[in-house]
């Protein structure tokens, strides 16, 4: 017990102290976790409502594997990733491999069929009179589908969450495509990993509550957007 | 009710989405394509990846030499703690510029292959067999880590491996082999499949043996409930290599870059930094720097 205490005491004391890695480190997590989730957004938002709202040969099919990436194992991807973008890999000559922008790579394909697959529940779970009422209103196509997605902001915004708390509590991804390095891919889960096999557990406990806080403070910036969808 | 054509009523909640997703978007890019400014012009290459050990880079050596390297050469070290067997399979795989490891016979075996370019020798520690102060075993003191390992297993006294083909597992297996016992199955030997600070942990959590090398032992010496039990048995020679990989099987490595690492970590200067590694907080070097010297004048097995 008292090891939990010094450390929470030593992790205060790292926090108060101007101590630029532990910052630089929470900012690098912040951007890459926040990048990935963002380029998710771009890509699984439209085709969730694809999925959603089309109607095509495949689509189940389509929806069953988007609905099994999101439980996709980040080590499995970390691995996929490091095999596409190792130098020997077909992607090695991008020259990407140990760098931010291939810890971002990896979280997208992590979180974009989060939100693909519960943009797709958001939107099938609307009333489907819905539609027929915005066409027959005439509604173009783009409006109906800025309606529906007003109309399902609440759970789109907890897709949005979901994702980012996937990648940010990642470790197994980062830690392959990104190798740890010191000031260059360095991320807090890495660096938890990292300070806990060196027995340094104050600066991994100093680490882990910067993690809860990041995390914290970014779902409330959410939350308190959808809650104030609903005061209407 | 929804109300399609009346625009104003989407945006609000939308454009807040935006606005957050676009400081998201603003932050992510200022991240990238931040360089160190190096105290020289940056090579051609300036990109070096290092595959090493776990030791060095969890003692804080590295932390200490990377960025005097990089000060000096304008090179920018990616540094990749996988332990040596891995290390040693990224530079087969044309991965990895340049390694730091210490499995001597494993490395042989790679220079022969004709993967590693150069091949010199940097510093060295000890390898212990720590243990509970209680000692179930009866090993504390012994002089032989052989005789050691053999009443370990007479004993049936859990043992904690690395189990991951790291140079301190390979050293660990050597020894099993001199007694010729195969503690595979066995209950009482435990596979961590983790570095050597975790490992560390887990032996101390579950009163076991382990066997570490020394530096790794020392920085976590506060936190754990094991103790130095067999030490000094010239087979715990604990020897770190640098490797370059060999640009003639990868033409893509950065050759130039591998060699001016290795140039570095032999030269005196970084072999007198390399030597007071650790002296102010442990009283005592984590590693001795024995540039020049051959494996033999060090009496590696």
């Amino acid at each position: 017990m008292s090891l939990i205490w010094e450390g929470i005491l030593d992790a205060i004391r790292l926090l108060i102290g101007d101590d630029p890695e532990v910052w630089q480190i929470t900012l690098l997590s912040l951007r890459v976790s926040g990048l990935a989730t963002l380029i998710s957004l771009l890509v699984g938002l439209p085709l969730g409502t694809v999925l959603a709202l089309g109607k095509f040969p495949g689509r189940s099919f389509l929806l069953s594997l988007i609905n099994t990436g999101m439980a996709l194992p980040p080590v499995v991807v970390g691995l996929v990733v490091s095999i596409l973008l190792w130098r020997s890999g077909p992607l090695g000559s991008l020259g990407l491999i140990y760098t931010p922008a291939a810890i971002v790579i990896a979280q997208t394909v992590i979180a974009a069929p989060v939100v693909t697959g519960l943009t797709a529940a958001a939107l099938q779970q609307l009333d489907p009179r819905l539609r027929l009422q915005l066409l027959g209103l005439g509604a173009s196509p783009l409006q109906m589908v800025l309606a529906l997605w007003w109309e399902a902001r609440l759970p789109l915004l907890a897709a949005l969450m979901a994702s980012f708390g996937s990648v940010i509590s990642e470790v197994g991804a980062s830690m392959m495509v990104g190798g740890n390095i010191r000031g260059q891919t360095r991320v807090l889960t890495t660096a938890i990993v990292l300070e806990t096999s060196r027995g340094q557990f104050a600066r991994a406990i100093a680490l882990s509550l910067l993690l809860l806080a990041l995390t914290y403070m970014v779902n409330l910036a959410l939350t308190w957007i959808q809650q104030r969808g609903t005061r209407r | 009710m929804v109300q399609p054509g009346n625009s104003t009523v989407q945006p609000n909640g939308l454009s807040s989405g935006l606005l957050i997703a676009g400081l998201m978007l603003a932050l992510a890019l200022s991240a990238c394509g931040r360089a160190p400014s190096p105290a020289v012009p940056a090579p051609a290459d300036p990109i070096l990846i290092l595959a090493t050990a776990t030791g060095p880079q969890d003692s804080g050596l590295l932390d200490v030499l990377i960025p005097i390297f990089e000060s000096q050469t304008g090179y920018r070290v990616k540094t990749i703690a996988v332990g040596t067997g891995a290390a040693l399979q990224m530079a087969r795989n044309g991965n990895a510029d340049v390694l730091l490891t210490h499995a001597p016979s494993a490395e042989r075996v790679l220079m022969r292959e004709g993967w590693g370019k150069d091949r010199l020798l940097v510093m060295r520690n000890d390898y212990v067999i720590v243990g509970p102060t209680a000692d179930p075993a009866g090993i504390r003191g012994m002089l032989s880590a052989a005789d050691a390992f053999r009443r370990i297993a007479a004993a049936r006294a859990t043992f904690i491996s690395r189990g991951d083909d790291s140079g301190t597992h390979q050293t660990e297996r050597q020894l099993w082999a001199r007694i010729g016992l195969n503690p595979d199955g066995q209950t009482w030997y435990l596979e961590s499949g983790q570095g050597m600070g975790a490992t560390l942990a887990i032996a101390s959590a579950k009163s076991a043996y382990t066997l570490t090398d020394l530096s790794t032992y020392l920085v976590g010496r506060p936190y754990l409930q094991l103790e130095v039990l067999v030490e000094g048995d010239p087979v715990l020679l604990n020897v770190y290599h640098v490797i370059t990989v060999n640009p003639e099987r990868w033409p893509g490595v950065n050759y130039e870059g591998a060699r001016a690492f290795a140039q570095f970590l032999v030269d005196p200067a970084t072999q007198e930094i390399i030597g007071r590694f650790g002296v102010d907080q442990f009283g005592q070097p984590l590693f001795y720097p024995e540039a020049g010297k051959t494996e033999a004048e060090l009496g590696v097995p």
